[in-house]
C-alpha cells in the first residue's frame, strides 16, 4: 500500500493540477498546449517519486498509476497526461531491468520479439529494492523533461528541410508547434501561408496575426474555402492533439475535410507532433459531442510525413514508436 | 424637328438640318454605328453653346492623344460625364476633319469603357490577395451613395434602389436577385417614353446599358442576372416598328411576366415534382446554406407526406443556414444544424445530399456558393449521392475550372469576429501582410455530382452544353 503523503503541499500541488485540468478542457478549448500540459504532468511525477515513500519499485508504479487515473478522469481528451504517466511507468521498468543487471541491447531484442509474442516478461513483480532506484529514476524522468522542452525546438530546426521559397503552405486553427516551424523557416525562406480560420473558436485568427507580425504573407480563409483554394497550395502542415497507434490522427474539427481535399489535389499532408503526442488506442476514439465535434479523426492513409523531434516518419513507423515508448502492460492504467 | 423642351430658331432648325446631313455622310464612312445615347430628360443647351464646347473638347482630346498612346482610357477616365448630346447629330461636321477624333470615338465605341461612362467607378476596399487581385473588393459598411454620384437623370430611381438593395446584401440568392431586377426593369419600361426620332427597339436597349453597368458596380451580376437580360433584351430588339408605344410596353411587360411565370415559378414545380421521387422515407438530407430552390422541394416532399429528417450546414461568415433551418423548422421539419467544419463528422449518417446552384457551366461544373465543392468532396469520400437542382434559365456558356479566375470577392471585414472576449483581426489593416479572403462563390468539378434536376428533367453534369445548344437554338 503506498505510504502517507510527507508533505501536504505535495496534495495541494496535485489538487491544482486536477482542477486546473478540468477547467481547461471545458467548454472554451484547450487554454494551453499539449507541450506545456505534458511537462507539467512530468514535473508533478518526479515530484511524487521525490516525496512519497516507497519502498520497491512495485510502489511507485502503484502510485503512479492511481494518480495518473486520476489525472485522466480531470480531463479525458487531453491524453498527453495519461502519455507521460505511461513514459514515467516505462522509465521506471527500465531503471528497475538495468539495476537488476540485464543488458540494454537484449532488451532492444526482446522488444521485437516482445511484439511477435504475448506476455514476455511475466515473472517481473518489481519487489526488489534497490538503493540507487530512486535516484535513476529521477534522473531518468529529467531527461525527459529536457526532451519536451527541446520538442518544439527540434521540430522546428527541421523546417529548413521541408520548406522552399515561394511556397503556398496551408495550415488549419491554432498550433504553437507548427507556428515555431513555420517562423524558424521564415527566418531564411520567404513564402505564403493560407490559415483557416477554424470555426467556432476561429484560433486561426490568431495564428495568423502571429505570423504576419514575424513577416510571413499570411492570409485567412473561412474554412468553407479550403477546397476552392487548395488547389494552389504546396503543401499543407499541420499540427494535431494526437497521434494514434495506426499512424491516424485526432485533430481539430476540420482537418479531415482538409486531409481530404489534400488528398483530392495530390498534396502532402505533413504533420507537426512531439512523439509524446502518441496515444494507444485500436479503435476510434468517440467525439466528444454531437453537434458541436471538436474533434476529428483522420485516417493514416491521408498523411503524408510526421515530423517530430526525434526526425521525420511516415505513418507506417508509428507502431513502433510506440512500442519503444510505452510498455504493452502500461497500456490501461 | 425639335430638340425637347426648347423652341429653336429659324437659324438653328437650319443648322441642325446641315449637320444631320453631314451625320448621313459620316456614317456611311465608317462600318459601325454610332449608338445613340440620348438621354430625355436632361435639357438641352443652346447648339451654339454646344458647338463650341465640343470644339474645345476635341482639341483637348486631340491634344492628350498625341501625348499618350492609349486613345479610348485616358479621355474616359479623366471626363466621367461627357454628355451624351456630344454623341447626337451636330457632332458630324468635325468628323471629315479630324479623323484621329473618327478613330477615338470608334475605339470609345468598341470598348468596354463606352458603357461605363456617366457611372464613376466604385473604389476597390482593402489590401486584395495576390492571386485575387484582378477581381474587385468592396466594403459594405460605406454605403454606395456616398461611393459613387449617383447622377440621378440618367439612372432610374428603382434602379438605383436596387443596386442599393444589391450592395447592402438585402436582396441576396441568385433567384431572388433575378427576380428583382426583372420588376425593376418592368418598372423602367412602364415608365420609358420613346424620343421623337428614335424607335424604342434601338432606344430602350441603349437606355438599359448604363443602368446594367451601374448594377455591375453595386454588385457584380450572376449568370441568371445576366441570362435574364439577354433575354429582354433580345425581346425589346424584336419588337416590329409599327406598334405604337403602348402596345410595345405591353408586350415587353407581358414577356417580362411570362418569363418569371415560366422559367423560375413552374420551373420550380417540375423540379420538385422529380426530386419528390428521390426522396425516400427515412431519409436522412443534407442541405448545404440557404437555396430557395431546395428550401422548397423539401417543404413540398414533407406536404406530400415523405417522412424524412434534414441536417442543415452551415458557414461562416453569412451564416445563411440559419434561414434555411428557420423555414424548414417552420414547416415541422426535424432538423439538424452543424457548421461545414463538422461535415465528415456527420456525414455517415446522411443519405442524400441536395445541393443549390447559382450556375451550371457549359463544360459542366456548378458554380455555387463556396463550401458547396467541400461538401461534395466529402460527401463523394463517404459515397453518398449528390443530388444538384438547378433552373436551365441559370446554364451559361462560360467555362470555368477552379475557383480563381471569375470570383466575387465580398467585405473582408465580415471575417472579423469577438471571440472569449476578444477581437484578434480588429486592426488587420494595419497589419503589412495579413490578408482577409471572403470568397462567395467555388466551383464544383463534375465528377463530384451525380445527378443534375431541372426543369427538363433529371440529366448527368456532362449534358449541360446539350441543353445550351438546344436552348441557343431558339434563343432562350
Amino acid at each position: 500500500m503506498p505510504g502517507p503523503y510527507r508533505e501536504t503541499d505535495l496534495t495541494e500541488k496535485v489538487e491544482a493540477f486536477l482542477s486546473d485540468l478540468k477547467r481547461g478542457g471545458s467548454g472554451t478549448g484547450p487554454l494551453r498546449g499539449s507541450a506545456e500540459t505534458a511537462r507539467e504532468t512530468t514535473a508533478l511525477l518526479r515530484r511524487i517519486t521525490a516525496q512519497v515513500r516507497w519502498s520497491s519499485a512495485g510502489d511507485l508504479m502503484e502510485v503512479i498509476r492511481k494518480e495518473g487515473r486520476r489525472m485522466s478522469a480531470a480531463q479525458p481528451s487531453e491524453t498527453t497526461v495519461g502519455n507521460m504517466i505511461r513514459r514515467v511507468l516505462k522509465i521506471i521498468r527500465e531503471e528497475y531491468a538495468r539495476s537488476r543487471g540485464s543488458s540494454e541491447e537484449a532488451d532492444q531484442q526482446e522488444s521485437l520479439h516482445k511484439l511477435l509474442t504475448s506476455g514476455g516478461l511475466s515473472e517481473e513483480n518489481f519487489r526488489q529494492y534497490f538503493t540507487a532506484l530512486k535516484a535513476n529514476v529521477i534522473e531518468a524522468i529529467n531527461e525527459l523533461l529536457t526532451e519536451l522542452e527541446g520538442t518544439t525546438d527540434n521540430i522546428a530546426m527541421q523546417a529548413l528541410e521541408h520548406i522552399h521559397s515561394n511556397e503556398v503552405i496551408m495550415t488549419i486553427g491554432r498550433s504553437r508547434t507548427v507556428e515555431a516551424f513555420l517562423k524558424d523557416a521564415a527566418r531564411k525562406r520567404k513564402f505564403h501561408v493560407i490559415v483557416a480560420e477554424c470555426a467556432p473558436f476561429c484560433q486561426g485568427h490568431e495564428m495568423a496575426t502571429s505570423l504576419s507580425k514575424d513577416g510571413i504573407e499570411t492570409t485567412v480563409i473561412t474554412d468553407a474555402a479550403i477546397f476552392a483554394v487548395m488547389s494552389r497550395v504546396n503543401k499543407v502542415i499541420i499540427g494535431t492533439q494526437t497521434v494514434l497507434a495506426n499512424g491516424g490522427l485526432r485533430a481539430v474539427n476540420g482537418t479531415h475535410t482538409l486531409a481530404l481535399a489534400a488528398k483530392h489535389h495530390s498534396t502532402p499532408l505533413i504533420v507537426c507532433a512531439p512523439i509524446n503526442f502518441l496515444f494507444i488506442s485500436g479503435e476510434i476514439l468517440s467525439k466528444v459531442n454531437v453537434h458541436c465535434p471538436v474533434f476529428d479523426y483522420v485516417p493514416p492513409e491521408l498523411i503524408t510525413l510526421f515530423i517530430s523531434n526525434i526526425g521525420g516518419h511516415a505513418p507506417s513507423y508509428i507502431y513502433r514508436l510506440m512500442s519503444e515508448l510505452y510498455h504493452p502492460e502500461d497500456h490501461e492504467l | 424637328m425639335q430638340i425637347e423642351g426648347k423652341e429653336l430658331t429659324k437659324e438653328e432648325k437650319q443648322r441642325l438640318r446641315k449637320e444631320k446631313k453631314q451625320q448621313k455622310k459620316g456614317k456611311e464612312k465608317k462600318d459601325a454605328s454610332l449608338p445613340q445615347v440620348s438621354v430625355a430628360e436632361t435639357a438641352a443647351p443652346a447648339s451654339q453653346l454646344k458647338a463650341e464646347r465640343r470644339a474645345r473638347q476635341e482639341a483637348e482630346r486631340t491634344s492628350k492623344q498625341s501625348k499618350k498612346g492609349d486613345t479610348g482610357q485616358p479621355a474616359t477616365t479623366s471626363k466621367p460625364k461627357i454628355p451624351p448630346n456630344e454623341l447626337q447629330p451636330g457632332t458630324q461636321n468635325t468628323w471629315s476633319d479630324h479623323p484621329h477624333h473618327m478613330l477615338y470615338l470608334i475605339k470609345q465605341w468598341l470598348s468596354p469603357e463606352i458603357f461605363f461612362f456617366q457611372i464613376p467607378r466604385r473604389l476597390d476596399y482593402g489590401y486584395k490577395v495576390s492571386l485575387f487581385s484582378h477581381l474587385l473588393q468592396y466594403s459594405r459598411k460605406a454605403p454606395l451613395t456616398q461611393q459613387l454620384s449617383i447622377p440621378s437623370a440618367v439612372i432610374h430611381p428603382a434602379i438605383v434602389r436596387l443596386g442599393l438593395q444589391y450592395s447592402q446584401g438585402i436582396v441576396a440568392g441568385s433567384n431572388a436577385r433575378s427576380i428583382a431586377l426583372l420588376h425593376a426593369f418592368k418598372q423602367v419600361i412602364s415608365d420609358y417614353t420613346t424620343p421623337s426620332n428614335e424607335e424604342l427597339s434601338r432606344d430602350l436597349v441603349n437606355k438599359l446599358k448604363p443602368y446594367i453597368s451601374f448594377l455591375n458596380q453595386c454588385r457584380p451580376l450572376s449568370a441568371s442576372m445576366g441570362n435574364a437580360i439577354k433575354y429582354i433584351k433580345k425581346e425589346i430588339s424584336n419588337i416590329p416598328s409599327q406598334f405604337k408605344e403602348d402596345d410595345a410596353k405591353k408586350k415587353l411587360l407581358n414577356c417580362i411576366e411570362c418569363f418569371i411565370e415560366e422559367k423560375i415559378v413552374l420551373a420550380a414545380k417540375a423540379i420538385a415534382k422529380s426530386s419528390i421521387e428521390k426522396i425516400n422515407d427515412g431519409d436522412v438530407i443534407l442541405v448545404y446554406g440557404c437555396s430557395s430552390l431546395v428550401n422548397h422541394i423539401l417543404c413540398e416532399a414533407f406536404e406530400k407526406g415523405r417522412k424524412f429528417r434534414v441536417i442543415v450546414v452551415d458557414s461562416r461568415p453569412r451564416l445563411e443556414g440559419r434561414e434555411a433551418l428557420r423555414r424548414l423548422v417552420q414547416k415541422g421539419i426535424s432538423c439538424t444544424y452543424v457548421l461545414i467544419s463538422a461535415v465528415s463528422y456527420i456525414l455517415p449518417e446522411v443519405s442524400k445530399v441536395f445541393l443549390g446552384a447559382h450556375a451550371l457551366l457549359a463544360n459542366g461544373y456548378v458554380m455555387s456558393r463556396v463550401g458547396t465543392s467541400q461538401i461534395a468532396l466529402v460527401a463523394k469520400a463517404f459515397n453518398v449521392p449528390v443530388l444538384v437542382c438547378c433552373e436551365t434559365y441559370k446554364f451559361c456558356e462560360r467555362v470555368q475550372t477552379d475557383s480563381f479566375v471569375s470570383n466575387e470577392l465580398d467585405d473582408p471585414d465580415d471575417l472579423i469576429v469577438t471571440r472569449k472576449g476578444e477581437t484578434q483581426l480588429k486592426d488587420w489593416q494595419q497589419v503589412p501582410r495579413l490578408g482577409l479572403l471572403n470568397l462567395v462563390y467555388d466551383v464544383t468539378p463534375p465528377d463530384f455530382v451525380d445527378l443534375v434536376i431541372t426543369d427538363l428533367g433529371m440529366i448527368p453534369c456532362t449534358s449541360v452544353p446539350v441543353v445550351l445548344r438546344v436552348k441557343n437554338v431558339d434563343l432562350l
